[in-house]
């Protein structure tokens, strides 16, 4: 005889996602390790940004540098060569963002016990990765010139996630019809407390900036 | 197109329960998706269709995707609004100090299962 009943479930599903990193948040920061999560689209220069940050504060701190994309191993040489630091890449098979696990899986395989900065260089996709919580102690969103000043307000989830906000590629303004003023204020509409950096990795414009800001959130997890 | 993926964390979570408590099958699946979840119902299905011919449990099991509605709090004015219509921006005082209050989750609700005896 067949028995028909409901089960209940009630499971958030994103549920295990977010108690996976807020446990890894809470080893990172016993640890005294910062884990800077960058996420923009593709091709607004996470990687330059990344090279040039590194280079800036790698006298001064132990940096290592995970690279995820979906396929290829570009990215993770051209940090290695340009910065010397120790870097890995990793590759999500398709998927379009990097999980909890996946984030924890890249930590354990870099070796983090030896550093005082992790970089993690998410899928270029402003819509996936937002949504799923790495475990990072801070969120930097990037926002290059030649995208147009009106991204955050086509993408709000990926503003209200950020930490702080650097829009790069300043050096290119002229060429391009992108206004600072709305830049700034769509942001803010979006995050009001979220720090905005105009910078240019190229030319180093800016730089100074938002170096300082990444070491605060350095010195944030080694208090 | 992350459905797919939030398609197969619901499966595989619905066939761990089924393992569990000794199902024969999954007969239904009641899911409950907010308004502003980012997931796009018609795609979710197929994706769901596409999945379910894979599993142990569910070959069979229809989907209901309960619909929660998007509302957002307004930290200023204390009003509550749909999110849909007026997103960031309070429509009662013009705040752009809301929060979202509902409309974000992706539950999996319950089944309805078929035991032996």
């Amino acid at each position: 005889m067949e028995n028909v009943r409901v089960l209940e479930i009630k499971e958030d599903i994103a549920s295990r996602n977010n108690e996976q990193a807020k446990s890894i948040r809470a080893e990172l920061k016993e640890k005294k390790i910062c884990f800077l999560n960058i996420m923009s689209s593709p091709g607004s220069g996470k990687t330059t940004l990344i090279v040039n940050l590194v280079n800036r504060l790698k006298d001064r701190y132990r940096i290592g540098v995970i690279e995820a994309d979906i396929d290829s191993a570009v990215d993770a040489y051209t940090v290695a060569e340009k910065t010397g630091v120790k870097t890995i890449q990793i590759h999500t098979g398709g998927a379009c963002h990097l999980t909890c696990q996946m984030s924890y899986d890249s930590l354990c395989a870099l070796g983090v016990d030896d550093l005082d900065l992790v970089i993690l260089e998410n899928i270029g996709n402003l819509v996936c990765p937002a949504e799923f919580d790495t475990g990072a102690t801070a969120n930097l969103v990037i926002l290059s010139v030649p995208e147009g000043d009106d991204k955050p307000l086509k993408y709000p989830l990926m503003f209200e996630v950020a930490s702080a906000v650097a829009v790069t590629k300043k050096d290119v303004l002229p060429a391009f019809d992108f206004s600072i003023e709305s830049a700034e204020k769509n942001v803010r509409m979006r995050k009001p407390d979220a720090p905005v950096f105009f910078v240019s990795a190229a030319t180093g414009e800016g730089m100074d900036g938002l170096v300082s800001y990444v070491e605060g959130e350095i010195a944030k997890v080694a208090d | 197109m992350h459905e797919l993926g939030i398609v197969v964390h619901v499966i595989e979570q619905v066939e761990k329960v089924a393992e569990e408590n000794n199902v024969e099958k999954v007969a239904r699946l009641s899911l409950e998706v907010g308004e502003v979840s980012s997931v796009v119902p018609d795609l979710f299905r197929d994706c769901f269709e596409w999945s379910k011919k894979k599993t142990k449990y569910l070959q069979d099991c229809e989907l209901e995707l309960i619909i929660l509605e998007g509302l957002s709090y307004c930290q200023d004015c204390g009003e509550t609004y749909k999110t849909t219509e007026y997103a960031k921006k309070c429509p009662h005082c013009g705040s752009y100090n809301t929060y979202l209050v509902t409309g974000n989750e992706i539950n999996i609700k319950d089944i309805q299962v078929v035991t032996r005896t």
